[in-house]
């Protein structure tokens, strides 16, 4: 299995979040990434703008597919990776640290509590595998 | 349950994600499908199509019966030649896009789509005539197709007799990596030169190996879907149906109105013709942001009403633009002609633009 470090709380849409006080990073899961297949376009939400735990703030396609991303936590939204917009393909090669999408912060600190831990997102992906 | 191809504990060997297209289990990537698309324009790709199936006209008039059954004029091509046609209703609307393989005019081996191997079959036995055989060989034969500018070689080494002389749209039967009795012809469905290769069923597993072992990247069907559409391939089902003639999906090339003795559709698509055309497939580029994909809404530019859909869209990953094919109202057709396709509720401008998107010429500029 793929390398789901520990530093990380995840989601069962598959979106990690690194989380630093009151903002959290975000992005997707190497599951997702290999569910996916090659990432080729990302949409992403204006810097500023509010996003909501479950619901969708942005897309991203593979060749193939049109997979919409989900907030994992509330707040709003400080930092865009411009960079990955540009060039998606990053998600392919390094989900976890180059393929960070957006920073948001935080704005219901008790959500944080109904993320997964590593060892629960990997017994997620084990339950999904068998 | 989603049947499987002779290939299918090749696939799983290989380690291939698989999804179940028109009731088969085929593989739709093995390492991704950028990197086996770039093999097949660069360098040379193998494709499991055994999901394809054949149907064999047989008897003395069998070429007079295939004429009825086709929109293209099998008389124009010589025995040991291949052509790309339609069956279409008599409405017009295409029942499925085939090719036809001309042994001699006693005997035509139809290469029909996996979700034409029953349908077309029902049709042929009802409209070929009482005196000629319509036979099913779906399940007989295997099919791969082996494209991409080192695929020639790579197949010519591997038969005997040699195929490397065969022109574009013409077959030879050979023994392949030592399986008799297989139909290899110089076509394809990539924009690359290569060849497909029907053979037994039984002999699929020793040809696939051996062509695997010569250095060719299997690759799957999201590679093939993008590889033809770069090339502005139509697919049947998505482009076309029997809902769309040929001549609305751009195929009047193959549509012979005035070949003697007419054929099954004819007279709809005369009058279409003489009428004239309401909306036309046409290939386009995303010029905003975004991907259009199969079923969004197209609509003129600045104007909040559907005209229009698209039925093939992606990323080029030669391009790394977007593109697809959609059907305009005739009005909206001409190259350069602006218009809008609703991706996920909001309108992103287009523009028509020339197919096929991607040239041998276009791949070489740096």
């Amino acid at each position: 299995m793929a390398d789901y470090p520990d530093s990380l709380k995840y989601t069962k849409e598959h979106e990690w979040s690194r989380i630093s006080g009151k903002t959290a990073v975000v992005g997707i899961t190497e599951f997702a990434k290999d569910q996916l297949g090659d990432v080729v376009y990302l949409e992403l939400p204006e810097l500023g703008a509010q996003v909501t735990r479950g619901q969708p703030f942005g897309v991203v396609e593979s060749t193939k597919a049109v997979s919409e991303l989900f907030a994992p936590l509330s707040g709003k939204v400080t930092k865009v990776n411009q960079e990955l917009v540009d060039a998606p393909e990053g998600i392919n090669d390094s989900p976890h640290e180059k393929g960070w999408m957006i920073e948001i912060e935080i704005s219901q600190p008790d959500e944080v509590g109904q993320l997964l831990s590593a060892a629960q997102y990997k017994e997620l992906l084990a339950a999904q595998e068998s | 349950m989603a049947r499987r191809t002779p290939l299918h504990s090749a696939h799983l060997a290989a380690s291939a994600r698989m999804v179940e297209f028109a009731g088969f289990e085929m593989p739709v990537q093995y390492e991704g499908i950028v990197e086996e698309h770039s093999a097949v324009r660069q360098r040379a790709g193998i494709f499991d199509v055994s999901h394809m199936g054949e149907i064999v006209l047989e008897g003395p008039r069998a070429l007079q019966a295939a004429q009825r059954l086709v929109t293209n004029d099998l008389t124009k091509c010589t025995d040991g030649q291949a052509q790309y046609a339609a069956l279409c209703n008599d409405r017009g609307g295409v029942i499925d896009d085939v090719i036809v393989y001309r042994f001699s005019p006693r005997r035509l081996f139809i290469c029909v789509n996996a979700s034409g191997r029953e349908k077309d079959f029902e049709w042929m036995r009802s409209h070929a005539g009482a005196d000629t055989d319509v036979l099913q060989q779906s399940d007989d034969w295997a099919q791969v197709a082996v494209q991409g500018p080192r695929a020639p070689g790579i197949v010519d080494a591997l038969s005997e007799p040699r195929v490397i002389d065969l022109p574009y749209y013409h077959f030879r039967e050979a023994t392949v990596a030592g399986v008799r009795g297989c139909i290899v012809a110089r076509t394809g469905y990539t924009g690359e030169d290569g060849f497909e290769i029907f053979c037994p069923s039984d002999g699929a597993r020793p040809v696939w190996d051996a062509i695997v072992a010569a250095g060719v990247k299997p690759c799957g069907l999201g590679a093939r879907d993008s590889l033809r559409l770069e090339v502005a391939y139509r697919l049947y089902g998505n482009d076309m149906d029997e809902e769309h003639t040929p001549l609305e999906a751009g195929l009047g090339w193959i549509v012979k109105l005035d070949k003697p003795g007419g054929f099954v559709g004819a007279e709809a698509l005369r009058k279409q013709k003489a009428d004239g055309l309401k909306r036309k497939l046409v290939g386009f580029k995303v010029a905003g942001k975004g991907i259009a994909r199969h079923g969004y809404p197209v609509r003129p530019p600045g104007v909040e009403k559907h005209v229009g859909e698209v039925t093939s869209g992606t990323m080029s990953p030669t391009l790394k633009e977007a593109i697809g094919l959609a059907y305009v109202p005739t009005d909206m057709s001409r190259e350069g002609s602006p218009f809008e396709i609703e991706i996920r509720d909001r309108p992103v401008a287009a523009q028509v633009v020339k197919t096929p998107f991607v040239t041998k010429e276009a791949q070489k500029k740096p």
